[in-house]
């Protein structure tokens, strides 16, 4: 407790406090506009971590994470396009609210219920993380290894369309990953001392979901303008609290577990709270035609997922997001390692950050319940003029890397890249959790490998490895099944395009 | 075929153009068309009519055809249509601009004064 204590004093001082409240209004920002989203923005201000101390940084990232969680809301009630992959759900019951004349209803739900969510989730983060992260002290190298597999098929094959495209996805990930020469031996280099260190995970990420997403929407520039709802301040009466309060719960406690686990985040337990909700509701009538339990459920979820993911991240090193894997990569860039040893060799960060969340989600409720008809105005913004600014940081961000124009080449052709996955469908996150991931992966195996002498059985020696080859092994067996199933069933079923969603 | 083009957006620039417009059209008795057209590069587009308003129009204003167009350059689309009609007239609605905003932003009403190949009536919400 008194660790916390500290970690709040340190979070509350006036520069930490700024960064704080610049981090939930870019945050809100980029969640307010389809196509932005946290991971992107987190990408391109990775040239902050140079100059800004890490505690900073991350109170900044960390606020922009769940700003971007509580602005995608808006967006899905009011145009009924969701501002992120998390509030899909949101725009179903959402919008037809603000249809109905309750926008205001709607957003204050939602933002009410983010508060709620993302601080019990904050809580349970605040108690969990430690525990875990003494459990995971103890493991080795074998159990690290099987872990990291596990994370990496089940980010593969739980999102998307088809798990043959989050595979691609990752192999993709993987393959970069591979460029360079750390192992002594050069690697996809093609002879070039350019590609000797690698390829920066900060240029694949920039490259990815910044030109990717710039080139996609240029291609698509010119489409019918989405009329808005108009709403005034956001409030709600008794009765909505009465039917608000419950769902808010329950969304925290899907949210929470799904956004610890590899499973991409927000959008698997948003959708589940939404059907509990629907199935709980004593308004089944009102379902489909606005229900605000429609709207608190999954907006709470998203925002306890983003706590959620903090849990893997900070005890394992593991990230289950985009926006965590890019986070995590930033910690790595300090030169602090996350993971078990990090509640020990770094108790003043961690504990600053994990109060800040506190204080990041009490600003965003403080600052977003009064402002959201000025972040609706935000849409108006003409597309040109936002992508002009994101290729600008884009390119920016990338040179500053190593200020080497190789860099900016590499940039395009990753950027194309970006723009034919999402031609084509391919996921983005098993790529850049494959770029991040990659790497750790194969240390792992390495190190396994040299403590046994180069005895592949080391692999399955630990319990804990066992463990989780065994759910490894079923869970692809489930999928195999569901596929043989689903393909019989599937016949002539549509399926519906998700346009412009980031992760 | 003749007709009075009316420029249109659902503000009181629009609303005093349609105004203009409508009577022109009866007074020279030739249909009335009336232009809401955006570029289409933003989510949302306050100048852009939505569904309902389009439905009053037709009902206030009786024989008018509308066209909702989404295309690169508003002004132009104005111009496009009036000479595709062989107009007599466009109507547009002027609005005080600073040099800054106009640099930035364009101004519709510029680009059809010059543009148009036949007379445009420039008229002002009643203040």
């Amino acid at each position: 407790m008194d660790l916390f204590l500290d970690g709040l004093m340190n979070a509350l001082t006036p520069e930490n406090l700024l960064y704080a409240v610049i981090g939930v209004l870019l945050g809100t920002a980029v969640g307010v506009l389809p196509g932005i989203g946290p991971a992107m923005t987190l990408a391109l201000l990775f040239p902050i971590t140079y100059t800004v101390p890490v505690d900073s940084a991350l109170i900044m990232f960390a606020g922009i994470y769940y700003g971007g969680m509580y602005g995608g809301s808006t967006t899905s009630i009011l145009l009924n396009t969701p501002g992120e992959s998390s509030s899909v759900v949101t725009a179903i019951e959402g919008n037809q609210m603000a249809k109905r004349g309750r926008a205001a209803q709607a957003l204050a739900t939602a933002a009410i219920g983010s508060f709620v969510a993302g601080t019990i989730a904050t809580a349970l983060l605040v108690l969990f993380a430690p525990k875990v992260s003494s459990a995971v002290v103890q493991l080795g190298a074998p159990s690290y290894f099987a872990i990291l597999l596990l994370a990496l098929v089940a980010v593969s094959a739980v999102l998307g369309s088809s798990k043959m495209r989050g595979f691609i996805a990752l192999f993709l990930g993987l393959a970069i990953a591979l460029v360079g020469t750390s192992t002594g031996q050069a690697r996809l280099t093609f002879g070039s001392p350019l590609l000797a260190d690698g390829i920066d995970v900060v240029v694949v990420a920039v490259a990815i979901f910044a030109i990717g997403e710039a080139l996609w929407v240029a291609a698509h520039l010119r489409r019918r303008p989405l009329q808005v709802i108009p709403v005034g301040r956001p409030w709600m009466d008794r009765k909505d609290w009465g039917r608000s309060w419950k769902p808010w719960l329950r969304g925290t406690a899907f949210g929470f577990p799904f956004g610890a686990l590899p499973a991409g985040g927000a959008e698997v337990p948003t959708f589940l709270s939404y059907i509990t909700e629907r199935r709980l509701t004593k308004h089944p009538e009102e379902f489909g035609k606005g229900a605000i339990e429609g709207v608190a459920g999954p907006e709470a979820a998203n925002n306890a997922s983003a706590a959620g993911t903090m849990v893997p991240l900070l005890a394992i090193g593991l990230p289950t997001t985009a926006t965590a894997a890019i986070m995590l990569n930033a910690i790595q860039s300090y030169g602090i390692q996350p993971g078990p040893q990090l509640f020990d060799n770094e108790p003043a960060l961690v504990w600053t950050l994990l109060a800040s969340l506190f204080v990041a989600n009490t600003l965003l409720l403080v600052l977003n319940l009064p402002l959201a008809p000025i972040w609706a105005k935000l849409l108006r913004v003409p597309r040109p003029y936002l992508y002009a600014g994101i290729l600008f940081f884009a390119s920016l961000g990338a040179y500053s890397v190593s200020f080497e124009p190789f860099d900016l080449a590499l940039l395009l052709v990753l950027g194309f890249l970006g723009v034919a996955m999402r031609r084509f469908g391919l996921p983005v996150l098993p790529l850049i959790v494959g770029v991040i991931l990659g790497p750790s992966l194969e240390n792992q195996l390495t190190q396994a490998l040299a403590l046994s002498g180069g005895d592949v059985s080391t692999l399955w020696s630990e319990p804990v490895a066992k463990v989780v080859y065994a759910v490894l092994v079923l869970a692809l067996v489930a999928m195999a099944v569901a596929a043989v199933r689903g393909r019989a069933a599937r016949r002539g079923a549509s399926s519906v395009e998700k346009e412009e969603v980031s992760a | 075929m003749t007709a009075v083009v009316v420029a249109y957006s659902p503000d009181e620039y629009g609303e005093a153009a349609l105004a203009a417009g409508a009577e022109e059209a009866s007074r020279r008795s030739i249909p009335l068309v009336v232009v809401n057209a955006t570029r289409g590069d933003a989510y949302v587009d306050p100048h852009f009519a939505d569904a309902d308003t389009v439905a009053r129009l037709r009902e206030r204003v009786g024989e008018v055809e509308v066209l909702q167009e989404v295309v690169p350059d508003v002004g132009a689309e104005v111009v496009r249509v009036a000479q595709e009609r062989d107009a007599e007239l466009v109507v547009v609605g002027v609005r005080h601009r600073s040099p800054v905003g106009k640099a930035l932003m364009g101004s519709v009403s510029q680009r059809v004064l010059l543009d148009a190949t036949c007379p445009v009536l420039a008229v002002k919400p009643s203040a």
